[in-house]
């Protein structure tokens, strides 16, 4: 045994200690147990009269810029609904024939056609509205940022840790400062929807300038470029590609954004259709609007991704055709827009004429839902008892005659310390101290839970595993963060938001890890996962909340579930992505000296691709702090619930100090699974030097 | 102008230092170390390093005759692409002097700078740095074009150099849509199509395989006959150097080693790393009859050859005629040489390099 493993071992035993003296003294201990309320700064009037203050002092010009933007939106609302739907559905499927072929061409009519026919027209213009305007500023700042953050390291050094900031977040976050600042009004909708889209530019601007090869700049320095000749004729155009990722990228953060600012209400877009009939029970309206949202998510995204794909070395006959092909494409729009005028169908879809069927869907699901009630009540019931419970509130307090058929008595406890100790005797006897030491951790906080453990011991076994990973900066950097959480007095709430993530991202992982393998070694499984999780991925995160608050109705079940299904994806993903992506002549050799396929996957593969399944799970925590906020419209009680009040009640310090809250969580995940990598990377290395 | 004096250079590099690190400029402020100031340069560059510079370049000095092809050869990290792109400014030089037609170019401003690339210089990359979005025609196009030339012009001038390096059919199509031959060809279609007057080659063949290669350079020998560019070639390919160059300059450690003829470098290397170099080239491809012959006069009606004939291509003759040939000379005085001399030649350099081994 090195010395470090020996150091992290008796840092590890004194957390355990520790752990074990408050959970057996338990609220005997007084303030170290339970953080006293009157420690809390009372920061609620300060903030709230500062910002008051502030709206007071430069609230006039808040609102001219909001007079400012409310012209372009209008401008976009207007000639959207003057155009009759028909030319819109001629121009944005030869859009999409042009950016990605027949099938995305069909795919975007029928998906016009749904929104018009299902009666969804005028809701999604005006949400595409606001996504119309709020690109190409989203775009325009992040290339500039970008631009500054590429030509000075300076700037690079200012803008990089800001974004990592921006978005960490919560985009819920957002929405209160600019409602504060900018009134009510299409304005925020527009003002957050760029606030949260512009970092993904400022990243691939920067990104695809300084990737573009050092050859090609020299040559056209010394084709006699100007600086601005060099920037603009060669720079840009060479690192067109990534740019257009990072168009791709923005649109995508801007639609849902304007999906979630409807939050806010008094718009009457696609996004308030969702969500207020969800809040009705309304679940076949819920789902026919939210289906138009993954539409719409879908067509931009599929458009502009395909759009960077193409490429732009095109010979003359292709530049002329295409040209042509617009221009026919101008003429059978104005054909249709003519005739629109003619056959008034075209243009207005008439009320009667739309298809509904939500309310027998609604009738259907009722059905279903009296069917299968038990089914439901059973999955429901049974993950929350045995799985949520106890990592909530411990099996101390979650074993109950009720649900366990037992209570928690002394003989009870003594099953499970003897439980706890088998293993933990056994790993000792193996020699593997460190393993028993965190076996004997989990089997305490399994017994408390993490709302019953005291709020020094969680701090200190966070701190270590900041300390134990990143070193001293890291753990000072959480124990600054945690003090944030405790002193703002929002730690209670903070907990559940651990608590409900923590458990999500366990099981989103395991289970997509495992999927991440079965993909890497199975063709068919990875042709079938792919466009699964693509099209997760670029669903707006409302939409992934209908299907299960309409089965489980709301609560923190149905929260959980909707977090695991986001958070699955990278989990997949970047588990599939490290073991098809080893060096092949590791995985040949083994192959040579003749490993059995499981041999090869468990012993070879898998240890190379962990530094990747890692940074995997760091995306799994970020999309699952993500979700977790959402899931607040579903009734959590954790720091998104704080958000979502602040947002109602127009309280700014509560939502402010819980959404900076939410970010420091989601910094302290971010830095502690980044250092992992860091190390195990470090560790490979050096075991392939060994090898070699 | 003194363009057309064949006598002063066109392009003349003198004590040229390039050093990489921090603190780089203090390293060089005391003027009376500098070689030109009766300073030892070895010494400088040694005492740089151990403070921790990198020498990329140590006083390299050098000039290029008009319409003359100089190549500089060197391991890989001795600091040769450091100099050419000094010459050009890409980089920086820490130190020296660069004089193109008489001018000093680091004193040019920005804007006189621009103008020397626009209409004065070429250079054609080993990774040949074609625009990706632009096709061949654009690309050979787009110096031109930032020169702000008319349309019709550019077309015309292009035209012809697309001729030239034989791409003709080619206009329209994409980098990525070439062989690397090809794509190297419209590198040096690019680097001609300004008219330049000094030429940079960095490598330009060392990124394709041997046959493309040497078909390559013929047409840049050929090229150069029609264009007489005056020209900085680099390789590290001796063979290479050997067909292309009239000077060359071997650089080790960021230093000039030896400058002079592919031949004085072969009989008379000023010292083992320069050895080293030729050590691996055929003699026959160097050595002509008028270095091997013998003394004896020729005897009579055997064929007649001028000395500076390549032995390799008297190699087939030799083999079937034992009586020899006559090399007749500069001063029209003749000698005989036999497959035998031809041996004794080779097989003393064949012992000179291998006691230069031992
Ligand atoms: N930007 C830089 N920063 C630091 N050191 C550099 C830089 N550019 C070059 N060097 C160093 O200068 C030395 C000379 O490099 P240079 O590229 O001129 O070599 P070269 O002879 O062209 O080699 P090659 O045959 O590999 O192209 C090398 O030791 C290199 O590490
Ligand atoms: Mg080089």
């Amino acid at each position: 045994m090195n010395g470090n493993t020996k150091q992290s071992l008796y840092i590890w035993s004194v957390v355990v200690a520790f752990t074990a003296i408050t959970v057996i003294l338990g609220d005997s201990l007084g303030m170290l147990s339970k953080y006293p309320e009157n420690l809390a700064l009372s920061l609620t009037e300060p903030l709230n009269n500062g910002m008051r203050w502030f709206v007071v002092t430069f609230g006039w010009l808040f609102k001219a810029i909001a007079w400012v933007f409310d012209w372009p939106i209008l401008f976009a609302k207007t000639v959207l609904h003057a155009v009759p739907w028909v030319a819109m559905l001629v121009l944005a499927t030869y859009a999409a024939y042009r950016a990605k072929g027949y099938g995305l061409a069909v795919f975007c009519a029928m998906s016009i056609l749904y929104m018009v026919t299902f009666g969804f027209w005028e809701q999604s213009l005006n949400s595409f509205s606001l996504v119309v305007v709020s690109i190409p500023l989203a775009v325009a700042i992040g290339f500039g940022i970008g631009t500054w953050g590429f030509m000075s390291e300076r700037a690079y050094r200012a803008i990089m840790p800001t974004l990592d900031l921006m978005q960490t977040v919560p985009a819920f976050a957002y929405l209160l400062p600019i409602l504060l600042l900018f009134g009510f009004g299409s304005t925020v909708g527009l003002v957050a929807s760029v606030l949260f889209a512009f970092p993904p530019m400022v990243r691939n601007t920067i990104i695809g300038l300084r990737g573009v090869p050092q050859p090609i700049i020299e040559s056209g320095i010394m084709s006699g470029a100007t600086p601005s000749q060099l920037f603009w004729s060669v720079r840009v155009p060479t690192a067109r590609r990534q740019l257009l990722l990072g168009i791709n990228q923005t649109t995508m953060a801007s639609l849902s954004m304007v999906v979630i600012a409807s939050i806010i209400g008094g718009t009457n877009d696609i996004g308030w259709q969702v969500l207020s009939t969800i809040r009705k029970a309304l679940f076949g309206e819920s789902i026919l609007a939210g289906i138009v949202i993954a539409l719409m998510a879908m067509i931009l995204d599929r458009m502009t991704s395909g759009f960077a794909m193409r490429s732009a070395s095109l010979d003359l006959a292709e530049k002329k055709r295409r040209q042509r092909g617009w221009l026919i494409c101008g003429g059978v729009v104005l054909m249709t827009a003519l005739m629109a005028h003619l056959i008034p169908i075209l243009s207005v879809w008439p009320k009667e004429l739309i298809i509904n069927p939500a309310p027998s869907m609604n009738a259907g699901l009722e059905w279903f839902f009296l069917e299968f009630r038990v089914v439901l009540d059973n999955i429901k019931q049974t993950a929350f008892f045995y799985l949520m419970l106890p990592i909530k509130i411990g099996l101390n307090q979650a074993i109950s005659p009720f649900s366990w058929g037992f209570s928690m008595t002394p003989l009870v406890t003594t099953v499970y310390v003897v439980l706890v100790a088998v293993p933990v005797a056994f790993m000792v006897i193996k020699g593997r101290y460190l393993l028993a030491v965190w076996a004997a951790l989990i089997g305490l906080l399994l017994y408390s839970g993490l709302q019953g453990v005291a709020w020094t011991a969680l701090c200190m076994i966070i701190i270590v595993i900041g300390w134990q990973t990143g070193g001293r900066s890291l753990a000072a950097w959480i124990a600054a963060g945690l003090a944030f959480i405790l002193l703002t007095g929002i730690w209670n709430p903070a907990v559940i938001s651990l608590y409900l993530c923590g458990v999500a991202v366990l099981i989103a992982f395991v289970l997509g890890s495992a999927i991440g393998i079965w993909a890497s070694e199975n063709d068919k499984v990875s042709v079938l996962v792919r466009p699964v999780i693509d099209t997760l991925q670029t669903m707006p995160l409302f939409v992934i909340l209908i299907p299960f608050v309409m089965i489980f109705k709301i609560g923190e079940f149905t929260a959980l579930l909707s977090i695991v299904i986001f958070a699955i994806v990278p989990a997949i993903r970047y588990t599939e992505h490290g073991l098809r992506n080893l060096s092949k002549e590791v995985v040949e050799a083994a192959t040579a000296i003749g490993s059995t396929r499981m041999q090869l996957l468990f012993q070879v593969k898998l240890p190379l691709a962990v530094p990747t399944i890692m940074l995997g799970l760091n995306q799994t925590i970020m999309f699952a702090i993500s979700m977790l906020v959402i899931t607040a419209l579903v009734g959590t009680d954790d720091l998104g619930q704080q958000i979502y009040i602040g947002l109602g009640d127009g309280d700014f310090a509560v939502g402010m100090t819980a959404g900076i809250g939410m970010a420091i969580i989601a910094m302290i995940a971010d830095r502690i699974t980044q250092s992992i990598s860091r190390k195990m990377q470090a560790k490979l290395g050096i075991r392939l030097e060994q090898g070699a | 102008m003194s363009v057309n004096d064949s006598f002063t250079p066109k392009l003349s590099c003198r004590n040229l230092w390039k050093l990489y690190g921090p603190g780089v400029s203090g390293f060089l402020s005391d003027e009376s170390r500098l070689p030109q100031n009766g300073g030892d340069g070895k010494l400088l560059a040694q005492s740089i390093r151990e403070q921790g510079g990198i020498v990329a370049s140590a006083d390299v000095s050098f000039d290029l005759m008009p319409g003359e092809i100089f190549v500089i050869m060197g391991l890989s990290g001795s600091g040769k692409s450091t100099v050419v792109r000094c010459l050009s400014r890409l980089v920086e030089p820490t130190s020296g002097e660069i004089l193109l037609d008489g001018l000093n170019l680091l004193q040019a401003s920005p804007k006189e700078l621009i103008d020397f690339r626009r209409y004065k210089m070429g250079m054609v990359f080993q990774s040949f740095g074609l625009l990706p979005h632009l096709n061949v025609f654009e690309n050979i196009a787009f110096p031109l074009k930032l020169q702000g030339m008319p349309l019709q012009d550019r077309s015309a001038r292009v035209e012809r150099v697309i001729a030239l390096v034989g791409l003709e059919g080619r206009e329209d199509s994409y980098p990525s849509q070439l062989s690397g031959g090809q794509q190297q060809r419209v590198g040096i279609a690019r680097s001609l199509a300004v008219e330049p007057e000094v030429w940079f080659l960095d490598e330009p063949f060392s990124a394709l395989d041997p046959l493309i290669r040497r078909q390559m350079q013929d047409e840049f020998l050929r090229l150069q006959q029609e264009l007489h560019k005056s020209i900085v070639f680099i390789t590290h390919d001796f063979l290479e150097a050997l067909r292309v160059a009239d000077r060359m300059a071997i650089m080790k450690d960021g230093a000039v080693v030896q400058i002079g003829r592919p031949v004085d470098l072969i009989l008379k290397p000023e010292d083992s790393y320069v050895r080293e170099f030729t050590n691996d080239v055929p003699w026959e491809l160097i050595l002509t009859a008028g270095d091997i012959a013998s003394d004896n006069a020729p005897p009579e009606g055997v064929r007649e050859v001028s000395a500076d004939t390549k032995v390799c291509d008297l190699l087939p003759y030799l083999s079937e005629h034992d009586s020899g040939v006559a090399v007749r000379t500069a001063d029209h005085s003749l000698y005989h040489m036999t497959g035998k001399d031809v041996i004794a030649a080779l097989a003393s350099g064949m012992s000179t390099t291998t006691t230069a081994k031992s």
